[in-house]
């Protein structure tokens, strides 16, 4: 009992002062793209060319985030430096449409809160059932992630729980196999309403790196109504817990900076 | 052995080798069964099998390791459409999953398989949309329809007698877990037998891996399993360099095996904390859990992502670690690791924890054995086999990790292993780190040869990660197979479940931890 106690004391405090401090990521991150269409060279296709989900479109130069998997290969397919990617880790949107990123910022419009009532019912207190769906387990593993000590879930009161009787809302991940569908469709119906539904990572927005797979879906959106995409190959804790927040209408919404 | 099979005879000292489609002897089914089981009774095993639909049938071939001696065999049968063969599984039970792969994908009936259930296909699925399966593969003439309704029906096994009840779990678990069903045939508390049931997950990864372009072919090796993606985009990139002819700078395989170690001590330590999170040692699970995290970190400060997405790429790596990075590195494993040895010491002090770890979930030997198991479970078990050592590739030739072997097959010691592996990786990683060698990061690639077969094994945390891929005359991709070690893994979860208490199945289940999605593809 003694050395449980003295090696409590060792380990410390190590919750992270996010959001009232900085979320600390290193240089290397790939979080929000920065685009400069400016730079494009005429007819140059390069990045379009590259990207393996096709996430890119030309004329002008925009970004689909729902189908971005934040590899670096447009960055650096390109000759001129129009596209490289930023530190922001702010990503999560309400609708599929503010995931397109263009080269004029201000555009974009981070995840608003929900509506007066829904924001009543889960702002103090949410409750979430995780289906994976096809997921390969790294959005699961963020996921799983945002319990531990220094992400710290539980601070902000939201919770995932064992049944979706218990739960206000979905968080999917996978691109929805064709043999999940049914046990999605079924968990989504013993949740009662009002309830939620979250898309997290790129399979589950656009089928990401799966994609055009013939025994799935390519993400939950013909299927479920999505009130938040949070985009990611996987998300990263950080832009989970922006997006989760910016939700319950804890964090300022509004446009990126 | 007759000329041509010693041209088959393809991997000494483990390197990833490629092999010209025309020297592969091709066996008649009944002598392809044969030689498969006599190679493996004596002491081969079957790593991978893989199969090419052609215009008169299918075209098989198997990929043996013979671990104690380093080397590879392939054998080739060629089967008729809708033909048979006699099953391996009867004689060999390590062979079970790829055989009920070939009947559902191919319709190719292995005679004497005892248990010929679909592997990802379910009777309740049907119905649903199963287009995968009438996408005509390359070469191929018609589509196989799949497997009749009947054959889908295949019942889990039930026991009977008073007292005797059943549980179903799944797809849909508690936790944030993926999708699988287990089916408990329980007496009280004690489990009689354990069925599970998975597919859930299947996308089509493998069918993607024909149809797509090489960057393309890159990020879904890489989602095959998302807690290993250094292990499989390893695998990948070796195959698609052995097609080339290309060997990455010695640079870039150093940086390659230095994330595929921080993956393995990623998961591994990972593990340990929900280990203890199951028994209810939260302090194991805390301290595990924030761990687990600093070696993500280690790696996102490589490659930019958490899960070292975006490192690797045919021909090398994309990202150096500069002098100041390697420092930071350095200095900041030197203190998570004495943090990992603190806590490993309290956790494995722990009475409360070893009687809970100790005795639960065991798996004999021989049962590992039979099945072929792989990774960190087969060890734990006593079968004594590491890719890295038996059959090494890039930095492995050059840098030896010892083996961590056990020899009680319970949770406990797959847990020890666990724990033994991440200190002898980190001593790896740190070595590395402490002499890089200078030279560029990549090189070019050519074109990928033609009418060939390449493969590729890498020791990922989980165990054996294998690639095979065949191209056509003209260089493009025929074929690919991708066998996680979770497809070898998942039957010994089951045999360590019987007899335990069904109330231990969450702990077992974490101590192997094996991937769906990595099984479904």
């Amino acid at each position: 009992m003694f050395k449980t106690l003295k090696e409590r004391l060792q380990q410390g405090h190590r919750t992270s002062s996010w959001p009232r401090g900085p979320a600390e990521l290193p240089g290397r991150f790939r979080g929000l793209p920065v685009l400069d269409a400016s730079r494009c060279r005429t007819g140059c296709r390069a990045c379009a060319d590259a990207c393996p989900t096709g996430a890119i479109q030309l004329a002008p130069l925009r970004l689909d985030l729902g189908r971005c998997l934040f590899c670096p290969v447009c960055q650096e397919s390109c000759p001129e430096e129009a596209i490289r990617f930023g530190g922001d880790h702010r990503l999560a949107t309400r609708r599929r449409e503010d995931l397109e990123t263009r080269s004029d910022a201000g555009e974009l419009r981070l995840a608003r809160a929900l509506d007066g009532k829904m924001r009543r019912l889960f702002g103090r207190s949410l409750k979430l059932r995780q289906v994976s769906a096809g997921g390969c387990n790294g959005c699961e593993a963020e996921l799983v992630a945002l319990g531990n000590v220094v992400f710290d879930l539980g601070r902000f009161g939201i919770q995932f729980v064992a049944s979706p009787r218990h739960a206000d809302g979905l968080v999917i991940t996978g691109p929805v196999t064709l043999n999940m569908r049914r046990a999605l469709l079924e968990t989504y119906d013993a949740v009662p309403s009002p309830r939620i539904v979250i898309a997290v990572g790129a399979c589950a927005i656009s089928g990401g790196p799966v994609a055009g797979a013939t025994a799935s879906s390519d993400g939950v959106g013909p299927l479920l109504p999505v009130d938040l995409f949070v985009p990611g190959c996987p998300p990263h804790p950080f832009t989970l817990l922006d997006g989760l927040l910016r939700l319950l209408g804890r964090l300022e919404s509004g446009h990126r900076s | 052995m007759n000329p041509a099979d010693q041209a088959a005879v393809a991997a000494q000292g483990g390197e990833p080798r490629r092999i010209e489609m025309g020297s592969i002897a091709t066996h008649d089914p009944s002598a392809f069964s044969e030689s498969c089981v006599s190679l493996c009774r004596g002491g081969a095993r079957l790593s991978a099998m893989l199969t090419i639909p052609t215009p008169a049938g299918a075209d098989v071939i198997a990929l043996l390791l013979r671990d104690h001696e380093g080397r590879a065999r392939l054998l080739r049968m060629q089967v008729a459409a809708g033909g048979e063969y006699p099953a391996l599984t009867a004689h060999l039970p390590q062979a079970q999953a790829f055989e009920r792969e070939l009947f559902e994908d191919h319709g190719i009936h292995p005679v004497g398989h005892p248990w010929l259930k679909p592997l990802r296909r379910h009777a309740e699925l049907e119905g649903t949309v199963r287009e995968d399966r009438t996408v005509p593969s390359p070469g191929s003439g018609a589509a196989w329809p799949g497997p009749s309704p009947r054959a889908l029906r295949h019942p889990f096994l039930v026991v009977e007698g008073s007292d005797v009840h059943e549980v179903a779990v799944g797809p849909v678990h508690a936790g944030i877990i993926e999708p699988g069903h287990f089916r408990f045939e329980c007496h009280g508390e004690e489990v009689l037998h354990l069925e599970i049931q998975l597919g859930y997950q299947h996308r089509g990864v493998e069918g993607l891996m024909t149809r797509s372009s090489e960057a393309r072919r890159l990020v879904v090796a890489e989602s095959v399993a998302g807690d290993s993606v250094i292990g499989h985009a390893l695998a990948h990139c070796q195959v698609v360099e052995t097609l080339a002819g290309a060997e990455p700078p010695m640079r870039a395989q150093v940086l390659r095996g230095i994330a595929l170690e921080l993956e393995r001590v990623a998961n591994h330590v990972g593990d340990l904390g929900a280990l203890c999170g199951d028994i209810g040692y939260l302090p194991g699970a805390s301290y595990f859990g924030r761990l687990r995290g600093e070696f993500l970190n280690a790696l996102m400060e490589i490659s930019g992502n958490r899960f070292g997405r975006g490192l690797l790429v045919p021909g090398g790596v994309r990202f150096d670690i500069p002098e100041d990075v390697r420092r930071d590195l350095l200095a900041r494993l030197e203190t998570v690791e004495r943090d990992f040895h603190r806590t490993a010491e309290l956790v494995f002090g722990t009475q409360s924890v070893l009687a809970r770890f100790e005795g639960t979930g065991v798996l004999t030997e021989m049962a590992a054995e039979q099945l072929g198991l792989v990774g960190p479970a087969a060890r734990a078990s006593g079968c004594d086999r590491d890719v890295r050592r038996d059959h090494p590739s890039g930095v492995y030739r050059f840098a030896y990790i010892p083996p961590a072997v056990a020899a009680d097959g319970d949770v406990l010691a797959r847990a020890l292993v666990r724990r033994l592996e991440v200190e002898r990786s980190l001593t790896f990683v740190r070595e590395q780190l402490g002499a890089l060698p200078e030279g560029p990061l990549r090189v070019p690639l050519g074109a990928p040869a033609g009418d060939c077969l390449a493969y590729s094994v890498v020791e990922g945390w989980r165990g054996e990660c294998a690639h095979l891929a065949v191209t056509d005359a003209a260089g493009s991709v025929a074929g690919y197979r991708i066998v996680d070690a979770s497809l070898h893994n998942w039957f010994g979860l089951a045999l360590a479940m019987r007899g335990g208490q069904i109330s231990d199945f969450p702990l077992c289940n974490k101590s192997f931890n094996l991937s769906y999605a990595g099984h479904d593809l």
